[in-house]
């Protein structure tokens, strides 16, 4: 793609806005895209809030969902209820190793790794930053893919409570952490969503393009 | 610093293109068919046109009615313990949080992620690229049912069920057998599907065609 100057220039620094939405660019100041209809921000200030606001309701709702059950199982007539962590170190007891490994990824490494990343990414646009935008813009990148994959737990509780329904031999229900642990992971989703990567590559990361 | 957009007309900025991921500016060229232009600073991709590209993402998305329609349908697993047997399809897994009052909400979370965001995408995209494909203009509302399919985009969680249905089974594998029923094989099939579908889908050129035609 060939550039427009003699070095990579964001629409911002050209006099321009850009449409998040469908990449057409128009005269700063124009408030809707005449392409996509999207409203047009050449950077959203406000964006800060929304990813802050929806990161600590993620983290308050992460705290339930590790000390509530996330499965009740009964067999016969023992019952058990397991929290997420519990239930993988069962699992590896039981010799699964493999599978008690992606439930303490996906459910513990992922969720805690998200949230330090995006309150990192929301501190470092707002303050000269050591981190090269190049390393950063990475981190946002993983931070989106991965997020999603934090919901495996909560399949795999629905699986197993409808497929484990076995009169008095056994079975399985969802315990309280199952819907805490969704609703972590739905606003830790929207936090990410919600920040605006562009502010990474302003003033070539040095801190906050306010003008 | 150069101020290049002194230089451009304001008619010709629809010859521009601004990754919407770090703002970075360019001149749009399009990339010989089936490569790639992605932002040289952080790697989005910003324009893949592919010959005929339309007519295969429709047909793509509507063998994912298709088969959604049959994953839902079709017993989907079967559990068997010492005589007792249950079977589950799709629909009970995620209903199965139905029965306790909060629990309810994450029933109707588990059904739009696994079934009806994917399947709303997948009609929505057909209402889009539909004339678009004929050479027609798009219906009313096309640009707006395209923006409701792209932030639908990171809620379509059909692949994560899957990897949650291979965890399942191994958790349940130790206290009863478990019989895969043909929804099952429907399912992962959608998962495939799904991800062929919208790797064939070129943002820029959509837009573009929306644009010219409304
Ligand atoms: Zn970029």
């Amino acid at each position: 793609m060939e550039i427009a100057g003699q070095r990579i220039v964001s629409a911002r620094e050209t006099g321009l806005v850009a449409c998040r939405r469908c990449a057409r660019v128009w005269p700063m100041g124009r408030r809707t895209c005449g392409r996509c209809g999207s409203a047009l921000r050449s950077r959203d200030w406000g964006s800060l809030q929304r990813v802050w606001a929806w990161l600590t309701v993620g983290i308050i709702c992460y705290i339930p969902a590790n000390l509530f059950p996330m499965l009740k199982t009964r067999v016969l007539f023992s019952e058990s209820e397991d929290t997420i962590v519990a239930g993988a170190i069962e699992l590896a007891l039981n010799g699964n190793i493999g599978v008690a490994m992606i439930i303490l990824i996906a459910s513990v490494a992922i969720p805690i790794g998200k949230f330090v990343a995006i309150g990192y990414l929301a501190i470092s646009v707002a303050r000269p930053e050591r981190l090269r935008p190049a390393q950063r813009h990475r981190l946002y990148h993983i931070v989106e893919f991965i997020g999603r994959w934090s919901m495996i737990d909560v399949f795999v509780v629905a699986i197993l409570s409808a497929l484990v329904q076995l009169n008095f031999a056994a079975s399985i229900n969802p315990g309280p952490a199952a819907i805490t642990f969704a609703l972590s992971v739905i606003f830790t989703m929207l936090a990410a969503i919600s920040f605006d990567p562009r502010m990474i590559w302003d003033r070539d990361g040095q801190g906050p393009d306010r003008q | 610093m150069s101020n290049p957009a002194a230089e451009i007309p304001d008619d010709g900025l629809d010859e521009m293109i601004a990754c919407p991921q770090c703002d970075a500016l360019y001149h749009a060229r399009m990339p010989p068919d089936g490569r790639r232009a992605t932002c040289r600073r952080c790697h989005t991709v910003l324009i893949a046109p592919r010959q005929g590209a339309y007519a295969r993402v429709i047909a793509l998305a509507l063998t994912v009615m298709v088969l959604m329609i049959g994953a839902t349908t079709f017993p989907f697993l079967a559990v068997n313990v010492a005589g007792f047997s249950n079977r589950a399809s799709v629909l009970d897994s995620a209903l199965a949080f139905v029965d306790g009052g909060l629990m309810a909400s994450l029933a109707v979370l588990v059904v739009a992620f696994i079934i009806m965001v994917p399947v709303l995408r997948a009609a929505l995209v057909i209402y889009v690229l539909g004339p678009l494909a004929l050479g027609r203009a798009p219906l009313r509302g096309a640009r707006k049912a395209f923006k409701v399919s792209e932030d639908l985009r990171p809620w379509s969680m059909a692949e994560i069920f899957i990897i949650g249905v291979a965890v399942a089974l191994t958790k349940v594998s130790d206290l009863a057998s478990v019989e895969f029923g043909p929804a099952f094989w429907m399912f992962a099939g959608l998962v495939v599907v799904i991800v062929l579908k919208d790797g064939a889908m070129d943002r820029w050129s959509i837009w573009k065609s929306l644009d010219s035609g409304s």
